[in-house]
């Protein structure tokens, strides 16, 4: 039978949950990383034991860890004595090493004038759907930098920050490539998005990239509502069956597209609030998505004290409350934009973590939820992973 | 040999325990010793100082000798102490967690 691992990044370490397939029974591993921010971890579709993951201090910077047995153990790639040894005979070490390529240059600032570049720390990391060893980097401030050697070493692909970059403004969570999007069926279209900046694509694996920002209003964000960049886009999800089909959960407002980005079209529907920030689709209908509704922008916790995901059958417009093992009252938690996944098992799991430590999941497609754990760190990510 | 105590984290990060003890070529000095710290453990390279510009990370301090050095030049020599290795070189997380 498949085993599912949740891959669960908190505030103060990561944490590995697995079950057999039927998803009753989880076990919840010790800390890994503990007291360290783990923003991301993500395994490889092609070797789902090669996980990657982000590690951050506010004192001590970036770290890149990486495990090549499935959590088991990790290593910080290129830092070992064999590896990557330098003219002077030591190693590098520089898989925490990202530089911005080139001119630095300098993006919007909140009082008007322009701020350069400052790399913070990395928010997600997105494997190759082909090559174990190559993974792409979303990193505040907003830049996308590409490994091929396993995370040795990164190099940016700057060309993005050229997409009108000094018109870009940091929103109160700062400014960050927090999604990152491979197309399945086009190796060279890549989608990405920045909060306070947009949704943007490359056709052609990185060299060039504009905004994909029509259709998206901001009435009371921007003084142009219909600006090129600028939108704050909180989330991007899609069904690997139909990569031109795009589902948005923005600061407010639910949307998609169906032609990869030219256009989009509000779907919030009959949601109880169209703030949020996950979005994600199930794993074998592709017009099924889910979102959990926030209360506003000022409120981040959910509407009337009540988690509800909501799910949509018809990619968006009509949506249902699942609420069946969900708190039902006072609950103020928030779901953050990388703390939801779904499994490709079946039927479908689906996986969120909460601002309060609880991690939920459901093996019935969100008919019926329980907790997994109630009591870790405040999760920033969840992915999940189904193994042989 | 010098002495260099590291943070909990750092100690964690650099799979060491207690303090480590570093040859340090030519002057001993705040530099230097970095140098041969990152020569030594290459994890840690980034988490003292930012890659490229050596800066020091806002968070991080150095002391020795129950001096606090951590705006001092990076040519600058440590103490006597440090040198012939009867006190340590100290690298500290701030106390900064609010």
């Amino acid at each position: 039978m498949s085993r599912v691992r949740l891959l669960v990044g908190t505030r103060k370490g990561a944490f590995i949950l697995t079950s057999d397939g039927k998803r009753e029974k989880w076990d919840v591993s010790e800390p890994h990383f503990a007291g360290w921010e783990m923003y991301h971890l993500k395994g490889s579709p092609v070797d789902p034991n090669r996980i990657y993951a982000s590690q951050t201090s506010g004192w001590f910077g970036q770290i890149i860890q990486r495990s090549d047995d499935g959590g088991k153990t990790w290593n910080t790639p290129g830092s070992s004595s064999e590896e990557l040894a330098g003219p002077d005979g030591m190693p590098k070490g520089e898989s925490n090493k990202f530089v911005y390529e080139g001119q630095v240059g300098s993006h919007m600032w909140y009082d008007g004038t322009q701020h350069p570049w400052e790399f913070k720390r990395v928010w997600h990391l997105e494997p190759s759907l082909t090559d174990p060893d190559t993974v792409y980097a979303g990193v505040e401030d907003a830049a996308i930098f590409k490994t091929t050697n396993g995370g040795k070493t990164w190099q940016e692909l700057s060309a993005l920050r050229g997409a009108k970059g000094h018109l870009w403004q940091p929103g109160a969570g700062g400014m960050a490539v927090h999604t990152i999007i491979l197309d399945p069926k086009n190796a060279n279209r890549i989608y990405i998005a920045i909060s306070a900046a947009g949704a943007f694509r490359t056709d052609d694996g990185g060299k060039t990239w504009r905004p994909i920002n029509k259709g998206l209003k901001a009435q009371f964000e921007l003084p142009d509502p219909d600006a090129e960049v600028g939108h704050c886009v909180h989330r991007i999800a899609m069904h690997k069956s139909r990569p031109d089909v795009l589902f948005m959960q923005k600061h407010w407002d639910v949307l998609r597209t169906d032609n990869a980005g030219e256009q989009w079209t509000e779907v919030s529907g009959n949601l109880p609030s169209d703030f949020g920030f996950p979005i994600d689709v199930h794993a074998h209908e592709p017009n099924t998505i889910y979102v959990v509704p926030i209360k506003s922008d000022s409120e981040h916790f959910p509407p009337d004290g009540k988690l509800r995901v909501y799910r949509s059958r018809s990619g968006g417009n009509e949506w249902e409350a699942l609420t069946k093992g969900l708190p039902q009252k006072d609950c103020y938690v928030n779901v953050l934009r990388d703390a939801m996944s779904v499994d490709s098992l079946q039927p479908c799991g689906i996986y969120f973590g909460t601002t309060g430590g609880q991690v939920y999941g459901s093996a019935d497609g969100g008919d019926t939820w329980n907790a997994i754990v109630r009591d870790l760190p405040a999760v920033l990510s969840v992915e999940a992973q189904v193994l042989p | 040999m010098i002495r260099v105590m590291l943070p909990y984290h750092l100690r964690n990060l650099a799979r060491v325990e207690g303090e480590v003890q570093l040859e340090v070529a030519g002057s001993v000095t705040l530099g230097s010793v970095l140098d041969a710290l990152e020569s030594r453990y290459p994890a840690l390279r980034g988490t003292v100082r930012d890659h490229g510009t050596l800066r020091r990370r806002p968070f991080v301090r150095f002391f020795a000798c129950k001096e606090d050095l951590s705006l001092e030049p990076p040519e600058t020599k440590l103490p006597e102490e440090v040198v012939t290795g009867k006190e340590p070189f100290l690298i500290v997380g701030a106390i900064a967690g609010g």
